[in-house]
């Protein structure tokens, strides 16, 4: 069957405006924290304040006896359930169990009848700690007699993804390893030797809502309302934990006050649904700022990377070796080592590489997804060497990267595994390159810096959606992706109002609620719009097809000669409205046409890991900055990054991706830092832990979109969003060392930089 | 205590407790969320409101120091005429995402505007310092604000 092709897209690569826009700017947008059900009570949590102990006892009695106190909840109301979970690692209790591991650690829960009462309930609850060695630090933690954190045997999580566990060894709770080529002939053979040990913080994603929970226990299901980035996820495990069938729970996610990975996978959902189901009533918890900041986080790392390399600064060899502090339970830890892991070589033709990288336990929050994470890790510490190969080879580093960067097709992993390249970097970094002035003469200690890197990205592909056209011409779009503020509201009705041929005017996007909306594995790794809006595209045409089918039948010919535009179908100067064509098809004034379309696993694939990924995002940026040599500040002047998506949907929507992923590199690079002080956060507040303001905006900021239609999404599309910040801040670093301050550790502050000047003085005294 | 101020044009009257914060008494005595709360420490700006035309952070400020006052919310604000021209702007530029500090922005960008303090982009960097956004890398938003003072 032929389908007729309309000659050029309607809706997209249109900037529509955000379909959320009036709600959200007129305040009408809720939010988890807006919501009230009937009857419900406030939750309040009692966090440990050490970061390692034995619980001795908890006495409540004097908090239960406060009017208005409904509840309270401690690890021993969890006998009666299996009380273990995390998507990778079973290894977090709902809340403490006899032991706390980091400092903020549930110990016990108050529901009240307010939030002032639970508060003095929690006032009123002793709690006798005998406290324990802290494993503050990953050095601490892989000491020869540190003593092991989970002495339990671990459980595989629901979603670990990673294939086996394998052995855990003392603190180590997931390792990854890429081997590939004679990395010690390359060595022994190498002209060039750029080593170097490194560190990056930990840091705070600070979306602005935090995180929140309303669960309502009804004894033989559960509902919640949640502000989580993976629902179907979140429902699978709190159906794991309370013993429940999955169709069970039901989960309903409103307005997310963004997520940036601190909302992915389950988070506050297990203790709120446990601390409603001993009230008896729904139950609220919201946490606060220094709540959310032990709730998640990204993980600080240290590193030894080598870059091995021909005299004329060919790149022929990496090693890295690479420890994350994952915090007290592995959360997300295991997929963001090895996410790290394939981003630890770079993109280049190595000879021989070699990457170890390990999750380590510690007595410190437990850390999580955070935007390009990984990536954001190594990508910096990579390029920084390649910077400096170049220096010595005496080569541009933009002609460097131009002659070693892979190409469309080769290999990105060096053991030859997963997904070849499907991007131009080449023309990408010269992109960047060229944005940030690059031929153009240099100040003194003004420097240039460009950074390339790949992230894994994609996640499991399996998502559902359905598209249903009602008989009055309106579409109405299912779909699981979650509205966080990167756009799929409006995106997924460009997409749907594309494939039927009318306007994105009429088309609502509705988020999940698990009980109706269709499965979609998650909301993150850049997957929305290239997956779940795969999954719209094709319920769409689905729906096209019936409108065709019907159409067709009245006039009496093949479906695919029939063509969908401005909401009508028309075939050689007839022309049928859809509610027209709907009420030919059911006889009546009503009626509908509801289709679903899916993306999953094909050809015999799985959707793991080692398959994957589902497409490599593209993470190129450049930057230009002056470092003042007297105070070691380092100024912004100029940023570009490369949006390699494809095709864009909705331009407009990329540009802002981008740029917001720009402030966060700028806040990573430059001054954010989770400060730790034997596992305990000391800048637990946004007046000490300081995030990017309107001022910290560089003095140019430039987007470019790239369009190579060689994603496996849309039209040819592949998300973006996370790119840019891994690469922002590579791109800071390599400029810096350009302007002559080679730097290992980030944030990049004023002191550190100051330092690092002072000890380049004195190794280059003046001639 | 008893408290008496105007809301949204309105005039309320209420028996407060003397710690209750301006904050709390919008979002849950008065059902006006459109306030957010964020930092709790008067940084991030999404919880701001106009008392008498001037930007406060609502999660720092009593409810009781509002007495005799006219506090204006992003719900009054969304029903004036004037506010079409920020919806416009803002919706042109994309400059939100999430939207959770967006109610924040538009009202310390009314009052900015209402002072003659958005002709350069050094006053609107400076006016805006006190609002956070995570989402959208500001440069959207200073576009919008131009627009605004045009």
């Amino acid at each position: 069957m032929t389908v007729v092709e309309r000659p050029r897209l309607a809706e997209v690569g249109v900037s529509r405006p955000r379909k959320d826009g009036r709600e959200k700017l007129s305040g009408q947008a809720q939010y988890v924290g807006d919501m009230e059900v009937a009857g419900m009570l406030h939750g309040k949590v009692l966090r440990s304040p050490v970061a390692h102990a034995q619980i001795k006892s908890i006495d409540a009695s004097a908090a239960l006896e406060l009017e208005g106190v409904v509840a309270v909840l401690t690890g021993s109301d969890l006998g009666d359930i299996q009380p273990y979970y995390g998507h990778a690692i079973k290894d977090r209790p709902i809340i403490a169990i006899d032991r706390v591991r980091f400092a903020g650690e549930p110990v016990a829960a108050v529901a009240a009848v307010d939030e002032a009462t639970a508060e003095a309930a929690l006032r009123a609850i002793e709690v006798e700690y005998e406290e324990l060695p802290v494993l503050g630090t990953i050095d601490e933690a892989l000491a020869q007699d540190a003593p092991e954190l989970h002495t339990r045997r671990p459980k595989l999580g629901l979603f670990h993804g990673l294939g086996e566990l394998g052995e855990q060894r003392g603190n180590v709770c997931y390792q990854h390893t890429i081997v590939a080529g004679d990395l010690e002939r390359v060595r022994a053979q190498a002209e060039i030797t750029v080593e170097g040990e490194y560190r990056f913080p930990a840091v705070y994603q600070y979306a602005m809502e935090t995180h929140g929970a309303i669960a309502h226990y009804h004894g033989d299901s559960i509902t919640l309302w949640a502000n989580c980035q993976h629902p179907f996820l979140v429902r699978a495990e709190i159906a794991d934990l309370f013993g429940l069938e999955v169709g069970s729970v039901r989960i309903i996610v409103p307005f997310l006050g963004g997520g940036f990975g601190s909302k992915s996978y389950t988070k506050m959902e297990p203790l709120t649904v446990a601390l409603a189901r001993k009230a008896g009533r729904p139950v609220r918890i919201t946490n606060r700022v220094d709540e959310s900041m032990v709730t998640t986080r990204r993980h600080g790392m240290r590193c030894f990377m080598r870059t091995l390399a021909r005299a004329d600064g060919t790149l022929v060899g990496r090693e890295v070796h690479f420890w994350l502090d994952t915090g007290a339970y592995a959360d997300n830890g295991p997929r963001v080592t090895a996410t790290a892991a394939d981003s630890a070589p770079g993109p280049y033709r190595w000879e021989a590489a070699e990457v170890q990288g390990y999750c380590v336990y510690c007595n410190t929050p437990p850390s999580g997804s955070y935007r390009a994470f990984g990536a954001t890790h190594l990508q910096w510490i990579g390029e920084s060497q390649v910077e400096e190969v170049a220096r010595r080879a005496g080569v541009d580093p933009l002609e460097l990267r131009r002659r070693c960067l892979l190409t469309p097709g080769e290999p990105v992993r060096p053991d030859g595994t997963g997904k070849p390249l499907d991007a131009d970097l080449v023309g990408d970094v010269s992109h960047a390159a060229a944005a940030v002035g690059w031929d153009e003469p240099r100040r003194p200690w003004v420097g240039r810096g460009v950074s390339v890197g790949l992230l894994a990205a994609g996640a499991h592909p399996v998502s559902r959606a359905s598209v249903r056209l009602s008989s009055d011409g309106s579409v109405d779009v299912y779909v699981g992706t979650t509205e966080l503020g990167q756009g799929p509201r409006t995106v997924m009705a460009q997409i749907a109002a594309e494939q039927l041929g009318l306007s994105s005017d009429v088309v609502r996007v509705h988020g999940a609620d698990t009980r109706f909306t269709p499965y979609d594995r998650s909301t993150g790794a850049s997957r929305s719009t290239t997956i779940a809006g795969m999954a719209v595209k094709r319920a769409a045409d689905a729906v096209a097809l019936r409108l065709r089918e019907t159409a067709g039948e009245v006039w009496d010919v093949e479906p695919g000669l029939v063509d969908l535009v401005g909401g009508r179908a028309v075939f050689a100067g007839e022309e049928l409205s859809f509610p027209d064509v709907i009420a030919k098809r059911f006889g009546f004034r009503g009626g509908e046409i509801i289709e679903g379309g899916e993306v999953r696993p094909v050809g015999g694939a799985t959707g793991s890991y080692a398959e994957g990924p589902y497409f490599w995002e593209v993470c190129v940026a450049g930057a230009e900055v002056s470092v003042d040599l007297e105070t070691g500040e380092v100024e912004l002047l100029r940023t570009a990054t490369i949006a390699d998506v494809g095709r864009a949907i909705n331009p407009q929507l990329v540009e802002r991706q981008d740029e917001g992923a720009t402030l966060q590199g700028v806040g990573n690079a430059l001054f954010e830092e989770m400060l730790l002080v034997d596992g305990v956060v000391v800048n637990d507040n946004l007046l000490e832990y300081r995030i990017p303001r309107i001022s910290d905006l560089p003095g140019g900021m430039t987007s470019i979109i790239v369009e190579n239609e060689d994603g496996p999404g849309p039209y040819g599309a592949k998300g973006c969003g996370e790119g840019a910040f891994a690469a922002v801040p590579a791109a800071i670093v390599c400029a810096l060392a350009d302007a002559g301050v080679p730097m290992n550790e980030l944030p990049l502050t004023p002191e550190r930089v100051w330092r690092r000047i002072q000890e380049l003085t004195k190794e280059t005294p003046d001639d | 205590m008893n408290l008496a101020l105007t809301v949204n044009g309105r005039e309320v009257r209420a028996e407060v407790e003397p710690q209750e914060l301006l904050l709390d008494f919008l979002r849950d005595r008065l059902g006006l969320t459109g306030a957010k709360r964020s930092c709790d420490v008067q940084v991030c700006g999404t919880c701001t409101v106009l008392v008498d035309g001037g930007p406060v952070s609502a999660c720092s400020f009593l409810a009781t120091d509002a007495e005799g006052r006219e506090v204006l919310t992003i719900e009054g604000f969304a029903q004036t005429p004037e506010f079409e021209r920020f919806e416009e702007a803002f919706l042109r530029h994309a400059a939100l995402q999430c939207g959770y500090c967006t109610p924040g922005f538009l009202l310390t960008l009314k009052s900015l505007r209402d002072a003659g303090e958005l002709s350069s982009d050094e006053q609107i960097r400076h006016g805006l310092d006190g609002n956070l956004c995570r989402c959208t890398g500001y440069r959207a938003i200073l576009e919008a604000a131009r627009e605004l003072a045009a």
